[in-house]
């Protein structure tokens, strides 16, 4: 060791270990957290694209992603029910916690964690079949159930989608035969009727109109109460509407995370400023 | 700051910055204009200051319209939006500023050919001075975005209602003295209190810059010394 490098050494405060106690978020304290994310690393091949990121996803809120294009917001969500394990070559690092139990470990049940952490993506994906089997099908992969029950979980997740009136009397036809905004609604009743605790949403509103995306807003309003809700959003004014907790993140980091009022009103972060006021992106 | 990428937004925000700034000028200079005119008894003045206080009115209008249809066009937010609830707040009491010197200015026409003992108005030109000083330099804080000497005004307002408090009494005893007295110097007790609003006002500003800047408010609590308001008057004795 060189003697600059003691001199660094030295003026380098040592890292404490992560212990409870220690008061690093202030944000959200007295929540409870639904997923903690520690020093998580994501690489795409030898290139990383998040950069150690800590993060905490409370209980029953929403929390919003926002930050320019390939800022890591989307690969965030990917991670949460390791989509990526989809492809090879990508990886992450670090850890994960959902309830304490860690998503990133080889020996986990993917299935299992799907459907504990359901996804819904910016455009509408319906499998081609009726609107009644998209919702049957997932809840038939995972449980056995009696068609007097599949028939209540579909019309129960059909509500709590905001759809059901829409649909009620052609439960037979095709998914695809409903508009962007009621396909959108019908992916959201897919993922919520085999019963999630987490539901990611990657730019859920992007290809809808005004309307639609009102009502998918409405719906991320209701879903709260039970479910804990993570979104993607390019809309800034979405962010701001829909959630409790605003992250911003550029560049593979987490600049900044927040009370979403507090984002959105008085950032601490220069770059959070510049890119929610519309000064550089 | 760096500019929008959107720049008809920098645009927009300038225009509001530029509406303000010829606002406070034009305050600046009613204020001081109708303390002259109380001072010298002059009533041509007196006349113009009432006719410029509409240029004021007319700003403030057109300080609330462009602010509203920046928040409806561009939905700033953070330290754009408020700069734009800061405008609309600025405006607000720079017209009421406006208004305090107006009604200095009526006072001072209908005072025309009363009797008037000269040393009385010696006390108003001090805490004139004072306030004077105060609204140009929170002006100057809100054009620099300093929120240091806005704090510094916000301070000091205490002097100022100080010097109300002394100025009520003498003016008072003046009245006890002579009843002869009483028609001039009510209108001048009426007078220094509008010049003690005017402070208050430009404390209001301080506060708005202090918001501005830190996007938080200003929570400490200002030293209040205006105390006339609990002052018991005894002609018992």
């Amino acid at each position: 060791m060189t003697s600059t490098d003691v001199a660094r050494a030295a003026m380098i405060a040592p890292v404490p270990a992560r212990s409870a106690a220690q008061p690093k978020v202030h944000v959200g304290a007295g929540q409870a957290e639904k997923i903690t994310i520690r020093d998580l690393k994501f690489f795409y091949g030898d290139s990383l694209a998040l950069k150690g990121i800590d993060l905490p996803i409370y209980e029953r809120k929403v929390t919003a992603f926002i930050g320019p294009s390939g800022c890591g917001k989307s690969t965030l969500l990917r991670v949460l029910n390791r989509m990526y394990d989809l492809y090879p070559k990508q990886r992450a690092e670090g850890e994960v916690l959902l309830d304490g139990i860690d998503i990133l470990s080889p020996k986990l049940d993917l299935n299992l964690l799907r459907s504990r952490v359901g996804m819904v993506f910016q455009k509408p994906t319906p499998f081609p079949m009726s609107i009644y089997d998209n919702i049957a099908f997932g809840v038939r992969l995972y449980e056995t159930i009696s068609k007097s029950e599949l028939d209540g979980r579909v019309e129960a997740a059909l509500r709590r989608a905001a759809l059901w009136n829409e649909v009620k009397d052609k439960l037979d036809a095709s998914g695809l035969s409903l508009s962007g905004g009621q396909q959108q609604r019908l992916c959201i009743a897919r993922s919520i009727a085999v019963r999630p605790e987490v539901i990611l949403l990657d730019e859920p509103c992007s290809a809808l109109d005004p309307i639609s995306t009102a009502k998918i807003e409405e719906l991320i309003d209701e879903l709260k109460a039970d479910y804990t809700i993570a979104i993607v959003t390019h809309n800034m004014q979405q962010a701001s509407r829909t959630s409790e907790y605003t992250a911003f993140m550029y560049l593979g980091e987490l600049v900044e995370f927040g009370e979403t009022e507090q984002i959105f009103m008085s950032p601490h972060d220069r770059r959070t400023q510049d890119y929610i006021t519309g000064r550089f992106g | 700051m760096t500019d929008h990428i959107v720049s008809a937004f920098d645009a927009d925000l300038k225009e509001l910055g530029d509406k303000l700034a010829e606002m406070g000028g034009l305050c600046e200079k009613l204020v001081a204009e109708s303390i002259d005119a109380l001072l010298r008894r002059d009533t041509p003045l007196a006349k113009r200051v009432i006719e410029w206080d509409r240029s004021i009115d007319r700003l403030q209008a057109e300080v609330e319209e462009n602010a509203i249809r920046t928040i409806a066009r561009r939905a700033p937010v953070a330290i754009d939006l408020r700069e734009v609830v800061a405008a609309l707040r600025i405006a607000n009491d720079l017209e009421r500023i406006g208004d305090l010197a107006k009604n200095i200015a009526k006072r001072v026409v209908a005072l025309e050919g009363q009797f008037q003992p000269p040393k009385l108005a010696g006390g108003v030109a001090h805490i004139s001075d004072l306030t004077l000083a105060q609204l140009k330099d929170v002006l100057d804080a809100y054009t620099r975005r300093d929120e240091t000497k806005a704090v510094e005004v916000w301070n000091r307002d205490g002097e100022i209602d100080a010097l109300y408090n002394s100025l009520f009494r003498e003016l008072l005893t003046y009245m006890m003295e002579d009843p002869r007295n009483i028609g001039f110097c009510a209108h001048l007790l009426f007078c220094a209190k509008n010049i003690e609003r005017i402070g208050d006002h430009a404390t209001n500003v301080a506060e708005t810059v202090y918001y501005l800047v830190h996007g938080v408010p200003l929570t400490d609590e200002r030293p209040k010394a205006d105390l006339t308001s609990a002052t018991a008057i005894d002609f018992g004795r």
